[in-house]
């Protein structure tokens, strides 16, 4: 059977990955491609690194970054963070990407989805979204800019376009559940699981091992992602592992 | 292992690259190249691929890649697309492909009800079992591979093993010195390692 998969996400600045993680004995402190090997032996599934660059050099670092990681990692990976432009995933293909994501410039340009899928396979293009829920009603506002800036789109028809534009699978953070550690928006994945026929990736809310279990039980996910409880050591993957298997959800 | 003469078929398909860099974390490194002579001197030749099913057909006839590939003696592995064009015909594009080995390649159909919420593509960890080519070995059955696609190969006589999603397919085939994977080797971890490793060994 098709395993539920865990993905731990590394934020990267100018080619490092952001201070205070202290997963494990690192050599370097601070090497994206040491701490993605970490995990890769330990049985994470994929892995996203994010880049929160601004600058245009931080840029160059980050594809050249991709390209170590490439060269040493044995499992797939995703990457996303300013990629606005076809050129922008084409140098972070030939870096050796297996996917990239897009959030903002999507929203933006609906069509770039398009572009991607028709240049690269649907397989390539995950399309991010980060929404939080209305006061009333059953709809999400989706946001941009790290949820600072609210758009006229709404969660569940922007991932229905979003799949029929291309993209081989949508990456839902929920603002409200992010960060707070109190589960994923297991409501808005089923529903979302139960639109779509592309793979859903959960995201945004980690505190426990249950909460991966209820992501894929309850919300019907696909694969779930997270952050700082694997960074933090809070949760190790080969103990989510264990835990998931114990409970019936099958992992590899 | 000693260094050997590796040719990665360089066509229009992507994810050329991670093959190579699979090799390099073996010590070992492919040539990516489209040239026949260096094709057909090599002494492992791998045909990877990440694409669509008619246009690369039609790239690799016009090139004449296709009958070249037919006619290769030493050991030759497709990957994903490059398994699939290895087959007698896709639905993708109701193409003919280069008929190395029977099986057909048909779209996944999600089930109705979908009760389990299946996804086309397949993406992510699925297990291989029925292992029967040289390609693996005991210790390899069962384990979990990469796999990301939406069409497949069926069961056949070249089967060399058996995944299950929606239904039981092909994850590998096999005809004399023809090997094939559905599933990423390159990027399957230690047990994809184990795959490529067991093919130079060959």
């Amino acid at each position: 059977m098709l395993a539920k998969r865990i993905i731990p996400c590394l934020d990267i600045k100018d080619g490092m990955t952001v201070k205070g993680i202290k997963f494990v004995e690192l050599k370097t402190v601070g090497d994206p491609v040491e701490l993605a090997a970490a995990y890769a032996d330990q049985g994470a599934d994929e892995l996203v690194f994010l880049d929160i660059t601004a600058s245009h050099e931080g840029r160059k670092t980050f594809v050249d970054l991709v390209h170590r990681i490439a060269r040493h990692i044995n499992i797939p990976f995703t990457v996303g963070g300013g990629i606005s432009e076809l050129s922008d995933a084409e140098a972070l293909l030939n870096a050796g990407a297996d996917k990239i994501s897009i959030n903002s410039s999507a929203v933006r340009n609906p069509q770039l989805i398009d572009d991607m899928a028709k240049n690269f396979g649907s397989q390539f293009v995950v399309v991010a979204i980060d929404a939080k829920k209305e006061e009333t009603g059953n709809e999400w506002a989706v946001t941009v800019n790290g949820g600072r800036i609210f758009t006229e789109k709404r969660l569940f028809s922007w991932a229905r376009e979003a799949e029929q534009r291309g993209a081989g699978e949508i990456l839902f953070t929920s603002m409200d559940h992010d960060g707070v550690k109190q589960g994923f928006a297991n409501e808005a994945l089923a529903q979302l699981s139960d639109d779509l026929s592309i793979p859903i990736i959960a995201s945004g809310g980690a505190g426990n091992m249950q909460h991966f279990k209820d992501a894929f039980e309850l919300g019907k996910a696909d694969a779930a992602l997270a952050a700082s409880v694997f960074h933090y050591n809070e949760i190790s993957v080969p103990q989510l592992k264990e835990y998931l298997r114990k409970e019936g959800i099958t992992v590899r | 292992m000693t260094k050997q003469n590796i040719v990665i078929i360089k066509y229009n398909a992507g994810n050329i690259r991670s093959v190579n860099n699979a090799l390099l974390r073996l010590e070992q490194e492919g040539e990516i190249t489209a040239d026949p002579e260096k094709i057909i001197k090599a002494d492992k030749v791998i045909f990877p691929g990440v694409g669509e099913a008619s246009t690369t057909m039609k790239h690799l006839n016009e090139t004449g890649l296709a009958d070249l590939i037919k006619t290769l003696t030493q050991p030759v592995l497709g990957i994903c697309l490059g398994m699939q064009l290895m087959g007698s015909h896709s639905e993708e594009g109701d193409v003919n492909c280069l008929g190395i080995f029977d099986e057909k390649v048909k779209k996944f159909q999600l089930p109705d009800p979908n009760s389990q919420n299946l996804k086309i593509p397949q993406m992510g960890w699925n297990q291989i079992t029925d292992l029967k080519s040289d390609l693996f070995d005991v210790s390899l059955e069962g384990k979990y591979v990469y796999f990301v696609h939406s069409y497949y190969v069926a069961l056949g006589s070249d089967t060399a093993a058996t995944t299950n999603y929606i239904h039981p397919y092909s994850s590998a085939l096999q005809r004399d010195n023809f090997f094939a994977t559905q599933f990423h080797p390159e990027k399957s971890g230690p047990v994809g390692e184990k795959i490529l490793k067991n093919f130079l060994k060959l």
